[in-house]
């Protein structure tokens, strides 16, 4: 009876500890390549255990880049760095001012707005890839920053958590506010946005990795290697024969890549959860 | 639905809807427009005439058996991807919500690879699975016996990227079965235990059930997911190969669109897709608006 409750009690940590395994499993051994010499990955097997040319290979990436690439890693994190920020500051500016119109003001359009936006749910870029491309491309916006980042902008899930937080704020501040004197814009920025602070964090997590992590439409928009993403540079980088692919350098960009947005997500993990699992309703 | 202060105003709510509205027309239903029509043209070769050809280009879609093909390899792949990630993830929340020592490690360990970009995801899977340098292929190969190389071989091609792409996934629907089975009432759990209900019963005829609205709601944004987000897997690993054995409608799309420059057939596919997010859009919708109510 004892035996059984040990064996009980352990096979929870056995099950998450393999979970951990194969969820770690590939990114430590992408770690691993990034500190090795080409050579090291190539003898298969390569080893598992980190090498010692950590530095060597991080500093290429960043400075230099591959060889069949030159584009040193430094631009692309500077790249992927303003999409992300341009896509989540710009999502929840607009949505911020659109959701106050929507719940503080009675207008005849105020309906038609609300579904209007609700809409935009149902059409990823992913479906009208060729048709946004020909507006950017008719706008003279192919790499571009604002090419980049305007037609990522839309938000019904910020307009959603917004107006959500929106509603439960007591009437009576806009009423006291009103009475006092203020305009409406005075109470939305020294009121209502402050107020909103915890909705705001938790949905800069989520939009700032879902534009950390954007490659179709960057694929499709850039063609000089000066608004090249991190994505699309790993993705360049290897597009060239299996024996000349410089891994090391190669993986140490990946490894870059997926350092900011893990670390919003470990630093900020009680918004990100609040955000993502409060929209759902 | 309690009503919310209203200041007075007439130009202003326009003014503040404006922003979010042009971005809308401009970038949303200006192209999807433009799909629709275009979908009902033939341009020619050099993109000087168009040709009105109402619904050909639909029907030639249909008639196509490499379209064909592609429509069911991606509902398969689409429900082998939903399936697995939400299995796997549903296991690992129960475990996690155990009253165990590490739990909130657990959940914080799990939780970050949602953080990683899915293109990222489809270069760890490509790396572990090189024929030639992957670790993975090299155990497979040498120890197993299996002749591994998933440029050539369809299956291994398909099995890759659906293994990838539920990888992924499991981050994100591991998120919501924990918050779910949060919300599930001690009290009724602990109730069928001292009937006598075992633990297995107790999870199939209490928990389960109880989570199904997040379950509900994880397979429709799982098959979302699986058409529509995974693209960059299919193109960083397979791209779409071999003999299209991994080439799903929105790689389609993109090869027919960028590459083959069949902008008629690309639109008309462009609509079908539409037609696909909508109708899962309203599945959605459906439900929640029951669950609401009941």
């Amino acid at each position: 009876m004892i035996e059984r409750s040990i064996v009980r009690r352990a096979l929870p940590h056995l099950f998450l500890v393999l979970a951990l395994l194969v969820i770690v499993f590939p990114i430590w051994l992408v770690f691993s390549a990034s500190t090795q010499t080409l050579a090291d990955v190539l003898a298969a097997p390569m080893p598992i255990l980190p090498g010692r040319h950590l530095l060597d290979n991080y500093s290429r990436a960043l400075l230099e880049g591959t060889k069949n690439l030159g584009a040193a890693a430094l631009n692309m994190v500077k790249n992927s760095l303003i999409m992300a920020m341009g896509i989540s500051v710009g999502k929840i500016v607009i949505s911020l001012l659109a959701t106050f119109a929507i719940v503080y003001f009675r207008f005849p359009l105020r309906g038609f707005c609300f579904w209007t936006i609700f809409i935009t749910l149902m059409l990823p870029v992913e479906v009208r890839i060729m048709p946004t491309y020909k507006v950017i491309s008719d706008l003279g916006m192919l790499d571009s920053y604002p090419g980049l980042i305007m037609p990522m902008i839309v938000s019904a899930t910020a307009v959603f958590l917004f107006r959500q937080f929106f509603m439960s704020v007591p009437r009576e501040m806009a009423e006291a506010a009103q009475i006092d004197g203020a305009g409406p814009m005075q109470f939305f920025a020294r009121i209502l946005v402050p107020m909103s602070r915890t909705p705001i964090a938790a949905m800069f997590v989520i939009q700032f990795i879902y534009g950390w992590n954007q490659y179709l439409w960057p694929l499709l928009i850039t063609t000089k290697e000066r608004y090249y993403t991190l994505l699309i540079g790993i993705n360049r980088m290897l597009a060239v024969g299996d024996a000349l692919v410089e891994w090391p350098v190669v993986m140490a960009t990946t490894l870059l890549a997926m350092l900011p947005p893990v670390i919003v997500v470990i630093v900020m993990q009680k918004q990100f959860i609040a955000g993502m699992t409060e929209t759902e309703k | 639905m309690a009503k919310q202060y209203e200041f007075p105003g007439k130009g202003l709510p326009y003014l503040l809807v404006l922003p979010q509205m042009v971005v809308v027309f401009m970038f949303f239903f200006w192209p999807a427009a433009q799909a629709m029509w275009q979908s009902l043209y033939i341009q020619d070769a050099f993109g000087l005439s168009l040709t009105f050809v109402g619904l050909e280009n639909y029907l030639k879609l249909f008639k196509d058996p490499l379209y064909l093909d592609s429509l069911v390899r991606s509902f398969v792949y689409a429900g082998l991807v939903a399936f697995t990630a939400m299995t796997v993830a549903l296991f690992l929340a129960v475990q996690a919500n155990r009253r165990i020592r590490g739990a909130l490690f657990y959940k914080t360990m799990l939780v970050w690879p949602y953080a990683v970009a899915t293109l990222v995801a489809g270069v760890l899977w490509l790396f572990m699975f090189n024929p030639n340098i992957g670790v993975v292929s090299y155990l497979l190969s040498k120890r197993f016996g299996v002749a591994w190389n998933y440029l050539l071989d369809d299956r291994q091609a398909f099995l890759l990227v659906t293994l990838a792409a539920s990888w992924k996934q499991i981050s994100y629907n591991f998120v919501f079965f924990v918050a779910g089975l949060q919300n599930v009432p001690v009290s009724l759990v602990e109730a069928s235990a001292i009937d006598g209900a075992g633990s297995g019963k107790r999870f199939w005829r209490i928990i389960f059930p109880l989570l199904s609205p997040t379950t509900f709601y994880l397979l429709v944004m799982n098959l979302v997911y699986a058409f529509f987000e995974t693209f960059p897997i299919i193109h960083q690993v397979t791209q779409g190969g071999p003999n299209q054995a991994t080439t799903m409608l929105v790689y389609k799309v993109y090869r027919d669109g960028v590459f083959n420059l069949d902008l008629g057939s690309s639109s008309a596919q462009s609509v079908v897709l539409m037609i696909l997010v909508i109708a899962l859009t309203i599945v959605q919708f459906r439900f929640v608006e029951r669950r609401v109510t009941y």
